[in-house]
């Protein structure tokens, strides 16, 4: 048993420490049985669920890639699309302004500046969800007061589309890509520009040289997050769109929800499985990318 | 030395290495131009929602400003029994994801190293998982209770879990949710301290376990606990999805029903609910001593999509 510091005292630390052993160990189990049966049971429920289906006469069940095969088609398929590509829409955007107002938080002296900055950040960021789309129908929306004060709708604008979606989004998109990338950003040390400088190199030398290659890895990890909070993002686009924009959060909650056709819920499961195949590709990417990056920053 | 290091983002035409004053001074006017517009462009992105909601609750084209939409929220129909119901539900969750991942994760630092990989992957998986899927997945499992197992105990259960006064299914939930963010909180509070010396030093100076627990380590986990504490109450109290999918009707899934009646109320609570939720932040960053408000700023949301909308 590798406890760290050994005990002083004989004998009596000697059964304590074969004590501790199963007891620490103990410990871990409430945790690993609840996520086992509160998380692993419904995740397996729809890994089964999605790769099964019951025959309506004979209630026998058998496996089939009917379901898989069917949210991968028509309107289900769209629906990926859409989310897709409203996330990397979204992500591409929110990581460039973070970056930029990262930047000028960052090279600003006033310490107030980032103080506020990082603060607002933190709430924004966390400002998703129903109450952010009601702000946004207050500001933009059919009777909005920015809409009705600057006449947007004769320019077109609509709030419960593709493009209003995206600039809601971007709300909380933008100040999570600021706080991810700010401790980046204070990571590169004003030396390492200067020793690049008294070797000669231009400022466009250093950022290609040194400045990007050890950003890389937080920008990267923080696109990739940027994505997967769009990607899973459901509440916003529910308060906000209900169903005109295809979203596959929205087919999924439709199919669940909805007194639709039979075997609709087998859809859901198999989309969510869609879902979960692209989540854990953007995890895979983003948690090594993080432990990466973590090792320039204090 | 000290000028040059804050013109970081000189362009590079004007960045040449002799720290003159006039150099000095002529590189850093362009910045300070972007780094302006930058920063004003963002004000304007993310005030005006704030400021544009504020108004629409306040002001009625044509009959003038007035505060209804704020004086009527305690009244209306369903507020305090879905607030109190979210609040409630924050409170178990809180209980329950503490009671969990803290015996877990001090175990994993004290006398078990080789489950620390497991209890980390565990930690984090559901992030894997979006809530939408998450709740497919719930729904499956419940449909089992009347289809399954009608003739069991476990039916009970499966009752009560879904009792409509206190949906016991929706902790449960919101626990999973939780997790990773409560590890990133906690994990980075325990790196902070050396557990197995505190421990070792009170034990040898006669403590017992129980207080080792509660008078040498939390006290020092202060700060990570407010901030997991803190993390899942706003996640609680904004989640829609699952509340809104399984049937229940807490704070968020009533916002959006009395949406359709009243726009202006909705609106308002809203803007109280991020004013809430600022304040609490505040608070947080003021529980632990010494713990810049940036600091704990940055670490609220540092974990991965640890935004509301899920």
């Amino acid at each position: 048993m590798p406890v760290p510091s050994p005990s002083p005292t004989g004998p009596a630390g000697g059964t304590r420490r074969r004590r501790r052993g199963p007891r620490t160990w103990l410990a871990t189990l409430p945790l690993l049985v609840f996520t086992g049966l509160c998380f692993g049971l419904p995740v397996a429920a729809l890994l089964y669920g999605a790769v099964t289906g019951t025959d309506p006469a004979t209630g026998a069940t058998r496996m089939t890639g009917e379901h898989l095969q069917r949210s991968l088609q028509g309107p289900y398929l769209g629906s990926l699309v859409g989310s897709v590509q409203l996330s990397a829409l979204t992500a591409v955007i929110g990581s460039v302004a973070g970056v930029l107002i990262a930047q000028a938080v960052v090279t600003s002296r006033r310490t107030w500046l980032r103080s506020a900055a990082l603060t607002a950040s933190g709430v924004l960021a966390n400002f998703g969800g129903v109450p952010l789309a009601f702000a946004f129908i207050a500001t933009a929306g059919i009777s909005g007061v920015v809409t009705r004060l600057a006449d947007l709708e004769s320019l077109g604008w609509n709030l419960y589309s593709f493009t209003g979606l995206a600039v809601v989004y971007l709300y909380f998109l933008t100040p999570l890509m600021v706080l991810v990338i700010i401790p980046a950003l204070d990571g590169l040390r004003p030396q390492w520009r200067e020793a690049a400088q008294n070797t000669g190199a231009t400022g466009w030398q250093f950022w290609r040289l040194v400045g990007l290659p050890v950003l890389a890895p937080s920008l990267l990890g923080g696109f990739v997050l940027l994505f997967g909070s769009a990607f899973a993002a459901h509440a916003t686009a529910a308060a906000l769109v209900g169903g005109s924009v295809p979203l596959v959060t929205l087919k999924i909650a439709d199919a669940l929800s909805g007194n639709v056709l039979v075997g609709q819920e087998n859809v859901a499961l198999a989309l969510s499985l869609d879902m979960i195949v692209i989540a854990g590709l953007v995890m895979a990417v983003y948690l090594p990318l993080q432990r990466r990056s973590a090792r320039w920053l204090r | 030395m000290a000028a040059l290091t804050t013109t970081a983002q000189a362009p590079p035409a004007e960045t040449r290495p002799a720290p003159e004053k006039a150099g000095v001074r002529r590189r850093r006017r362009r910045p300070r131009v972007w780094r302006g517009l930058v920063l004003g462009l963002a004000g304007l992105y993310f005030l005006v929602p704030l400021l544009a909601s504020v108004v629409f609750t306040v002001h009625t084209p044509g009959r003038g400003v007035s505060f209804e939409a704020y004086t009527g929220i305690l009244g209306a129909e369903g507020f305090t029994d879905s607030l109190l119901l979210s609040l409630g539900l924050a409170a178990a969750t809180i209980a329950l994801v503490l009671l969990l991942a803290v015996p877990a994760l001090v175990a994993v630092r004290l006398g078990a190293p080789r489950l620390r990989p497991v209890v980390e992957v565990v930690c984090m998986l559901p992030l894997v998982v979006p809530p939408i899927a998450l709740v497919t997945g719930i729904t499956t499992v419940l449909r089992w209770g009347p289809e399954h197992l009608s003739r069991t105990p476990l039916y009970r259960t499966f009752m009560a879990v879904q009792d409509e006064n206190f949906p016991l299914v929706l902790v449960l939930a919101y626990t999973v949710l939780a997790l990773p963010f409560v590890y990133r909180s906690l994990d980075a509070g325990l790196r902070a301290i050396d557990v197995p010396t505190l421990v070792e030093a009170a034990r040898n100076c006669g403590a017992s376990w129980a207080y080792v627990i509660l008078r040498v380590i939390l006290p020092n986990l202060r700060t990570a606990l407010a901030g997991a504490a803190f993390l899942t109450l706003a996640l609680v109290l904004g989640e829609f999805t699952i509340a809104a999918l399984l049937g229940y009707q807490p704070f968020a899934v009533w916002i959006v029903t009395v949406s359709g009646a009243q726009a202006r109320m909705s609106v308002a609570v809203s803007v109280l609910s991020l004013l809430i939720t600022w304040a609490l932040l505040l608070l947080l960053s003021r529980a632990g001593n010494g713990t810049r408000p940036a600091k704990s700023a940055a670490t609220l949301a540092a974990a991965p999509s640890s935004n509301k909308d899920q």
